[in-house]
């Protein structure tokens, strides 16, 4: 079981958690051990929002093991500037296009068989349409 | 049941999943073409990576943008389900991790079949109201599974709700007062090894649900002193709309106060989340002033009854998906075979 | 890299070779590219491979192919750099000789795919990407090809179909290579009408899973003797790009392709317009594409374009995978980057037989590892 690697990986999977260079701005994720831009390495804690578009997309019509296949995966632009890759959820394939505005949803993304450990961390998902009650 | 301080809901957030199945199929699957049609026309299940916690992270994401309280004053969190991920292995700490509201927790899961997530509320009230903590979050959520061809396979639905309580000084409603009524009472329960539950048809009415639910009703309506006419909501627990509709008849509530509450037509039974999703979908349209009367069932037995009242702060704090935009979304699978694959009820072997 | 000669070629056939492990593949390419060097004995073994451990259990090839070839106690270890594995092998090779410490050695890339079964491959290969932020959120590696090919088209405004010329080219080569794992030419309509396996990528985009080992004899000036027919390695240099897809800067731009190309033509003093042919890492027809724009072929977006007027054809300006490539010669991904130097061998002798490029004097071949995030490429010269 190699849960201590996903141990590791909660705030990143869990919160999309990465950093922010004090020195430059610069916002990144995943985390690492310098800013990206600028080497700098006074490094704080990033929450990203969550809200992107696809930049890319494709379908795994055979799901690796641990994974419940067929799915779509995409490369998320986040509206920090940031990419991500990662499934997309509630979605159709016929429906989803470059461009398309999604939002962070933390689901279910490996499931090591039935008497094993899960991994939840972080897909996207098409923006909930969201109508005040009346 | 009153603490010793007043306290109330911070912020609500409610979940239901995407995707629907039409009871017809399932009917079409087991029974005959000319059977009396289900109780309910279609109910909500999961996705493929959805479960409790996926669900509860979302409806506690939305309590907590709504409330806008901060983060370290969080000082509590219990999920109420029976269909927990892990039968060892706590729903709760992932939640709170999610959320970031680690390390200085109380976090736990609570059981208490269909009543899990009042019970949760229950835990919050006390812990805010007696000073322990400033803020605590209840969540009652359910994805609960369902004996191929039985009588619950068409009722089953899943989803629920997140509550956040503080003080009331801060809250968009009031707790009043609540109260809780149980007695051992076997009317449907799961052996630890047994995937599916066992239900005891008739005796899961009359000397189960209604007996706890219209006991707990009154004793909260006497506690308040209040009558059925004063409140402008009702909200009970929902196996199939048929209950709701005779347990509001004998308390003297009529069609126009629990309507708003009842979702269960539209997607089944929630477990433990059914009653907080109607109070949910009776927050999400509560005017400041109106009192909500609240009462939940789980099966071995009890409920737990609330009074609401809403204040001035309910409408500066309603942004965010409501019950409604959740019941609204909604895909129809492709008939019983995907629903059984989706529920896991046929596997790879 | 002055004075650096391959004076020694061998190969198995790429196919599934359910009757040969890694000790005999392996010790197969190895005497064979020995014998062709005419030597008994060689200073040091480097091995390009990158599913050893994953698919047959089986790490410290180093020892193990030393031990089957009969080259005990010379100096051998394994290089690996995903499915550039081979060519870094060969890089690896010629640095020691570059470095005065050793004479003459051996590189040798070999994969043995299908010792597994089931799933075991696909997760195998699954280690070349991002552990942590694309093989564990279920990203294949066919799905991280096609989020590249689906941007390509999006922004050069091109369909699948144009693709047909890289998968029709190497085809028609394979025919032609004994070697070689596919043996049947395709039209560009097979193509178009292909089953897709992670769309936009079709099953004649991917390269197939197999069986194979390439090796090549590598010497200093003062090892070469008269009855060697030596082939200069005019230039080798690497280059590494970011682990995962969503760190680069441009997604369709070869990062790895465009420096190491860079770096050997510098060495070299040889620039595109002088290399005779390529033989890219054509695991994939955008993988093609993107090399061919980033190693100066064509400008960005414009490479299916000159594929479809033929330039990267038999006959063509660059001829490209002339004995099949990965498309058709196959993929056994940590030996191919020896094949492209096997074969540029083959070709600058003169010996390519059918599959010959007239004059062929000058050829850059380019190892891929991951989605471009490693490359090592080597230029040649007769």
């Amino acid at each position: 079981m190699d849960l201590p690697r996903y141990h590791r990986l909660t705030a990143p999977y869990y919160r999309l958690e990465g950093q922010r260079c004090a020195v430059c701005g610069a916002v990144q994720f995943p985390p690492r051990s310098a800013c990206g831009a600028c080497r700098g390495l006074d490094l704080g804690i990033h929450r990203f929002s969550g809200r992107g578009t696809v930049f890319s997309y494709a379908e795994v019509a055979q799901a690796p093991k641990g994974f419940s296949g067929p799915y779509m995966v995409a490369l998320v632009e986040l509206e920090e500037g940031v990419r991500v890759t990662a499934q997309l959820t509630d979605v159709e394939p016929e429906d989803v296009e470059i461009g398309m505005p999604v939002e962070m949803v933390t689901r279910r993304i490996q499931e090591k068989g039935p008497q094993g450990y899960l991994v939840y961390g972080y897909k996207f998902r098409p923006v909930l349409e969201v109508r005040k009650a009346s | 049941m009153r603490p010793n301080r007043e306290v109330g809901i911070a912020g609500y957030g409610a979940y239901v999943p995407r995707l629907r199945v039409r009871t017809a199929d399932i009917s079409n699957a087991w029974r005959s073409r000319s059977a009396a049609a289900p109780a309910v026309a279609e109910k909500s299940v999961p996705g493929p990576d959805e479960d409790v916690v996926t669900m509860a992270i979302e409806a506690a994401r939305t309590a907590l943008d709504r409330a806008g309280t901060d983060l370290d004053d969080i000082g509590a969190v219990w999920v109420g389900t029976e269909s927990k991920p892990y039968a060892v292995k706590p729903s709760a700490t992932i939640v709170a991790e999610a959320l970031g509201i680690t390390p200085h927790v109380v976090a736990a899961d609570m059981e208490f079949a269909c009543k899990a997530g009042s019970e949760a509320m229950q835990a919050a009230v006390a812990f805010v109201g007696s000073g322990m903590v400033e803020a605590a979050l209840a969540i009652g959520m359910d994805t609960a599974q369902s004996k191929p061809g039985d009588a619950l396979e068409y009722t089953a639905g899943c989803g629920g709700a997140a509550y956040l309580f503080c003080d009331a000084s801060k809250a968009i409603a009031v707790v009043e007062a609540s109260i809780s009524h149980v007695t051992d009472t076997p009317d449907f329960f799961r052996r630890e090894a047994a995937h599916y539950p066992e239900h005891g048809s008739r005796f899961t009415g009359e000397p189960s649900y209604f007996r706890h639910t219209l006991a707990a009703s009154r004793k909260l309506l006497a506690e308040v002193g209040f009558e059925a006419k004063d409140f402008a909501h009702a909200v009970f627990h929902q196996p199939v709309p048929k209950f709701v509709e005779k347990a509001a008849a004998e308390l003297g509530f009529s069609r126009e106060q629990y309507k708003t509450g009842l979702v269960a037509p539209r997607m089944g039974n929630a477990y433990a989340g059914s009653s907080l999703l109607g109070l949910a979908a009776v927050l999400d349209v509560a005017k400041p002033g109106q009192r909500i009367f609240f009462c939940s069932y789980g099966s071995g037995a009890g409920s737990d009854a609330f009074c609401f009242r809403v204040t001035e702060r309910i409408d500066e704090r309603r942004r965010g998906a409501t019950v409604l935009n959740y019941l609204d979304r909604r895909r129809v699978v492709d008939g019983y075979g995907q629903y059984l694959r989706l529920r896991g009820k046929i596997r790879r072997a | 890299m002055n004075d650096i000669f391959i004076i020694g070629a061998g190969q198995t056939p790429v196919a599934e070779h359910w009757d040969r492990g890694l000790r005999e593949l392996g010790a197969t390419a190895i005497r064979k590219a020995m014998a062709d060097a005419g030597v008994e004995t060689v200073d040091a073994l480097f091995v390009g491979n990158m599913l050893g451990g994953a698919v047959n259990g089986q790490e410290n090839l180093g020892a193990l192919l030393a031990d089957a070839a009969d080259l005990l106690p010379a100096e051998a270890w394994k290089v690996e750099a995903a499915c550039a594995s081979g060519g870094a092998a060969v890089r690896a090779a010629a640095m020691s000789v570059a470095a005065g410490i050793h004479q003459v050695v051996v590189a040798i890339g070999i994969e043995k795919m299908t010792d597994a079964v089931g799933d075991k491959v696909a997760a195998g290969l699954a280690t070349a990407s991002d552990g942590d932020y694309e093989a564990s959120h279920g990203l294949s590696f066919v799905a991280l090809s096609a989020l590249m090919m689906r941007r390509y088209m999006h922004e050069m405004s091109v369909s699948r179909e144009d693709f047909a010329p890289f998968a029709v080219n190497a085809h028609k080569n394979a025919a032609l290579n004994a070697n070689a794992m596919f043996r049947e030419p395709i039209s560009a309509e097979t193509f178009a009408r292909s089953p897709l396996v992670a769309a936009p990528i079709g099953v004649l985009d991917a390269a197939p899973v197999c069986d194979g080992a390439a090796a090549v004899v590598i010497c200093s000036r003062e090892f070469l003797r008269g009855h060697h027919r030596p082939v200069r390695i005019a230039a080798a240099a690497g280059a590494t790009d970011t682990i995962g897809l969503a760190g680069r800067p441009d997604l369709l731009t070869l990062g790895v392709a465009k420096v190491s190309a860079e770096k050997a033509y510098a060495a070299s003093g040889f620039g595109p317009k002088d290399i005779d042919f390529f033989e890219a890492h054509d695991a994939f027809t955008i993988i093609t594409a993107m090399s061919l724009e980033a190693c100066g072929f064509a400008p960005r977006g414009e490479a299916l374009k000159r594929a479809a007027h033929g330039c990267f054809g038999t006959g063509g300006c660059v001829p490209v995978s002339t004995f099949g490539g990965l498309k058709a010669r196959g993929h056994p991904v940590g030996a191919s980057g020896a094949y492209q130097i096997v074969e540029a061998t083959t070709q600058l002798r003169g010996e390519a037989g059918p599959n010959q490029v007239p004059g062929a004097r000058v050829a850059l071949t380019q190892s891929i590892g991951g989605h471009g995030s490693i490359a090592v490429a080597h230029i040649l010269e007769a």
